[in-house]
């Protein structure tokens, strides 16, 4: 009696029929015949198969000819836009922690399309292993040059051959993987004779064991035979390889560190309520007022418009915050809208900032400003117009002066912000300065009963709502309020 | 412990607020102005909750590891503005294909080639119309407030996953710049699980995601089902809040930035005795035509103003949605530049006064 | 005394002549019928399979190649 078993046969990492592929034939793959992509197919899956990581493996199928890999393969895949296999990638291994990704690529999806995001993830050392088909060519797209075709190579976009002055030197892959510090292995394989598709076949299992003991990012580069597009056959298309590529791209082990780089695997996204309330939801201080709060004051009845101008570091755009938040602590709608941008780097700086009991329509103030704070000429100058008659201008006075035709018809309060500012040390205080102007005139013109005394607790209160970290500017820019309401003059 | 819910934040911030609140697992993203604070927050606040932020390489590349991220079963989010949106196109028309859910933040800015960082609204055509390859639609909610983008970043992944497709955030430079007090709704405890993400099985076999059909018929049918589904959503999902439109002779239709400044016009108009309503599209895909069609047909309205900061990309779908029965007018500034409210109040007070309307 | 045998199954075999290469033994011949697909498979045409496995490993179709291992058993 004689008994047989299978010694060498189909992995079971593989369908038993691909019935994902159109047509009639169910038990082949697509690749033409002699092509090294089912070689490696085959060698990543027993890695697989050997590995018991069937369950949890992703692959992702390139766009090239093994943009098909999951008619063939029974685990998690995906076929991702030309070149950014290596992106999905770094979205599928932060999302999985406990799967493990697989990236397969041909030369033209990772060395031309894709190299930037092969590269970056390569150097943000993502868990993942990348197997880099090398086969000198674009295969699916009927044979064009690669960025690994070798100098002289015909291709149909290189009918004279690579030419080097005009289509630059064939990419060196794993060299240039090489040169970052992150990729824990890196090795250059060929499929040709059975001792060198051995080497492949360790290598692979290799890459594929370190997914699995969580390693980092590897690269196998494999030069693979496409005798079809390079009209050769097995015999021809081996030497090819053997004799001229490997010559260009010498085989070997390039990168091999016995120690894990990865670092975020273990993590697990927080999502209990109350630990995401911790981080997002403000702590109640003991500050703001009962949700019906209202201040009585006449003037709150409308829309009030206030606009700040002057140039970037004198705070202009914190002392519309500061407001906005005096604003929201005492249930008024607000809205706070900066000038932006290139301003903000120097320059001029303003914001507008509404209060309102009623839902805020445009956020935009150019008209009917209710109060106007100048702390530059040129920002007097650009504003003015927009003030309403009766309007308040507040303008720091250490720096300018108020056309009288300005002052026989709108309220101006001159303050020495700036001096004053710099007699307690910060010219970043200028705006609470401000600020404390603000409430002096407000107590004295505007406010009514509570209110009066209300503001500066107002004032108090946003400051620790702005800086509830910083205690020592809390100080300071309490400090400079009390002295910039006690430097106003009517 | 307790705590406020109510926070002083800048729209670009507060969309961050909304998708954490609702789950959100990662940030995929490329810094752009007048964006880049969305990037900035999720930088600060997703790591709290050791969930992913990365700052890709590229926008192609955080677009691609949304793909991902999405295709794992996770809530995901990007945001750029359009130069950013321009180089997603690609993946966005993949996304649409896989029928991946994910959510994509667009503030707008002034355009096209390099342009400005001041705000525009003329990513309307890429945006709406798809701008990638092939026949997609996603959803767009146009945000008009700080509040407003808060709540697109909570309620987007739902309708995405309802769906499962892509939707954006579209917003426009002063919608992302502008802080105004925002009321934070609780943290869901809805657990995201899709069963088609690719880690499962389905009848024993590994699922897989793939786009590519190479049988004509294939293709086909899978592009009918895809029409199908944007018929639905077109017909299910409309969402426009109407300002004084009841008995309004000239309605302004705008949303975003334009949206705020129409309804200071209204309100202004108004108190001046002139009949003028607004209606603003929450979302402009789906368009909100059953409500456009409505005004267009009651009677009182004889003409509608649309207020963009675009040469007029909306208007069309404005148009369009009723079949030209009336007059729509336009009233647009560009290259950053925000209409006043007294512009589009002289425009509307024009075309009231041409058509012999009156005030009341 | 483990023998082996190798198969090869002709409406899989594409005949790249892979395998015929790489038999050490020189046991594989490419064919001269042509399968469904088209091809002229390669067919085993001596005894004498050693259980290499090379003509397995340089085959890139997933099922066209098997290589079993007989073992004796007394009855």
């Amino acid at each position: 009696m004689t008994e047989e078993h299978v010694k060498f046969g189909k992995s079971k990492v593989f369908f038993d029929t691909f019935e994902r592929r159109p047509g009639p034939i169910k038990k082949n793959m697509h690749y033409c015949p002699g092509c090294g992509h089912g070689i490696l197919h085959k060698l990543i899956a027993e890695a697989i198969e050997d590995q018991g990581i069937q369950d949890r493996t992703v692959i992702i199928a390139p766009v090239g000819c093994a943009v098909f890999s999951y008619y063939y393969y029974n685990c998690g895949g995906i076929s991702v836009p030309h070149g950014r296999a290596p992106a999905v990638g770094t979205g599928l291994a932060r999302a999985l922690p406990d799967d493990f990704v697989i990236s397969y690529q041909g030369d033209g999806d990772l060395a031309a399309i894709g190299l930037n995001e092969f590269l970056q993830a390569a150097n943000r050392g993502e868990s993942m292993s990348v197997f880099f088909v090398n086969n000198s060519t674009y295969g699916m797209t009927g044979g064009q040059m690669a960025p690994t075709t070798l100098p002289g190579q015909k291709t149909v976009t290189s009918p004279c051959g690579r030419q080097i002055e005009n289509d630059g030197y064939p990419i060196k892959v794993c060299e240039m993987v090489n040169t970052l510090a992150a990729p824990v292995y890196i090795e250059r394989v060929a499929l040709t004779s059975t001792a060198k598709i051995m080497q492949a076949r360790k290598a692979i299992r290799k890459a594929v064991a370190n997914l699995k003991e969580r390693k980092g990012f590897s690269l196998v580069e494999i030069l693979s035979p496409c005798p079809v597009n390079l009209k050769m056959n097995a015999k021809t298309i081996n030497a090819f390889i053997d004799e001229q590529m490997s010559r260009y791209f010498p085989l070997g082990c390039f990168r091999d560190e016995p120690e894990s780089k990865v670092k975020h695997y273990a993590i697990r996204p927080v999502h209990d309520p109350e630990s995401v309330k911790k981080v997002l939801f403000p702590p109640k201080l003991n500050i703001g007022v009962a949700s019906d709060f209202k201040n009585q004051s006449k003037i709150f009845e409308n829309e009030r418009r206030i606009k700040i101008a002057g140039f970037g570091g004198q705070g202009i755009l914190s002392l519309g915050i500061m407001l906005a938040t005096m604003g929201k602590l005492r249930n008024f709608n607000v809205t706070w809208l900066p000038s932006y941008g290139p301003e903000q780097r120097g320059g001029s700086a303003n914001c507008s900032v509404i209060l309102s009991r009623n839902l805020i329509g445009s956020p935009v103030i150019d008209d009917n400003c209710n109060l106007l704070i100048a702390m530059t000429q040129v920002a007097l100058d650009k504003f003015m117009h927009e003030l309403k008659p009766n309007g308040v201008l507040v303008y720091d006075s250490s720096t300018m002066r108020v056309p009288t035709h300005i002052a026989d018809s709108h309220p101006v309060f001159g303050i020495k912000a700036l001096d004053i500012a710099l007699g307690l040390g910060s010219l970043k205080c200028a705006n609470s300065v401000i600020m404390g102007a603000l409430s002096a005139i407000l107590i004295d013109r505007y406010l009514e009963g509570a209110d009066k005394m209300d503001f500066d607790r107002a004032f108090e209160e946003a400051i620790i709502d702005c800086f509830n970290k910083k205690p020592e500017v809390i100080k300071l820019n309490i400090c400079a309020f009390y002295e910039g309401k006690k430097a106003v003059r009517f | 412990m307790e705590y406020l819910n109510r926070l002083l934040l800048k729209g670009n911030e507060a969309v961050v607020y909304g998708a954490l609140l609702a789950g959100c697992d990662a940030f995929y993203g490329y810094p752009i102005t007048p964006a880049s604070e969305v990037a900035h927050s999720s930088a600060a606040l997703f790591p709290k909750l050791n969930r992913t932020f990365l700052q890709a390489e590229s926008e192609i590349s955080a677009i691609n590891m949304v793909i991902g991220a999405s295709a794992a079963g996770k809530r995901v989010m990007t945001g750029s503005s359009g130069l950013g949106i321009s180089l997603k196109q690609e993946a966005v028309s993949y996304l649409a294909a896989f029928e991946l859910p994910a959510v994509i933040v667009d503030i707008m800015r002034g355009g096209p080639g390099l342009g400005n960082i001041s705000p525009e609204q003329s990513d309307y055509f890429q945006v709406v119309k798809g701008g990638g390859h092939g026949a997609y639609r996603c959803l767009v909610f146009t945000p008009e407030s700080v509040q407003e983008m808060c709540d697109a970043g909570y309620h987007a992944f739902s309708l995405c996953e309802k769906y499962r497709m892509p939707g954006y955030i579209l917003a426009d430079g002063v919608i992302g710049q502008m802080m105004e007090s925002v009321t934070l709704p609780e943290p869901t405890t809805y657990v995201y699980d899709p069963e088609w993400k690719i880690t499962n099985k389905t009848n024993g076999e590994a699922n897989y995601l793939t786009t590519i059909y190479l049988e004509n018929d294939d293709l086909e049918r899978r592009n009918h089902l895809l029409q199908e589904k944007y018929r639905t959503v077109q017909e299910n999902e409309q969402s426009a809040e109407e300002f004084f439109t009841e008995d309004a002779e000239l309605v302004l239709v705008a949303y975003g930035i334009s949206a705020r400044i129409a309804r200071t016009a209204v309100s202004r108009l108004r108190q001046q005795g002139w009949k003028v309503g607004m209606l603003r599209p929450k979302m402009v895909f789906p368009f909100p035509e059953r409500a456009l069609k409505k005004i267009a047909r009651s009677g009182k309205t004889r003409a509608f103003l649309c207020i963009e900061l675009s040469p007029g990309q909306m208007i069309e779908d404005v148009k369009l949605a009723i079949n030209c029965e009336l007059p729509v007018h336009l009233a647009y500034r560009l290259g950053g530049n925000i209409p006043s409210v007294a512009e589009i109040s002289e425009k509307a007070v024009a075309i009231i006064n041409a058509k012999g309307g009156d005030r009341a | 005394m483990k023998r082996y045998r190798v198969k090869i199954e002709p409406e899989e075999c594409k005949g790249c002549g892979r395998c015929v290469l790489a038999c050490p033994r020189g046991i594989l011949e490419q064919g001269t019928h042509l399968n469904e697909m088209g091809y002229a498979y390669v067919c085993v045409t001596k005894e004498g399979c050693i259980g290499c496995g090379s003509c397995f490993y340089q085959c890139p179709e997933p099922g066209a190649v098997t290589v079993y291992e007989i073992t004796e058993t007394e009855d």
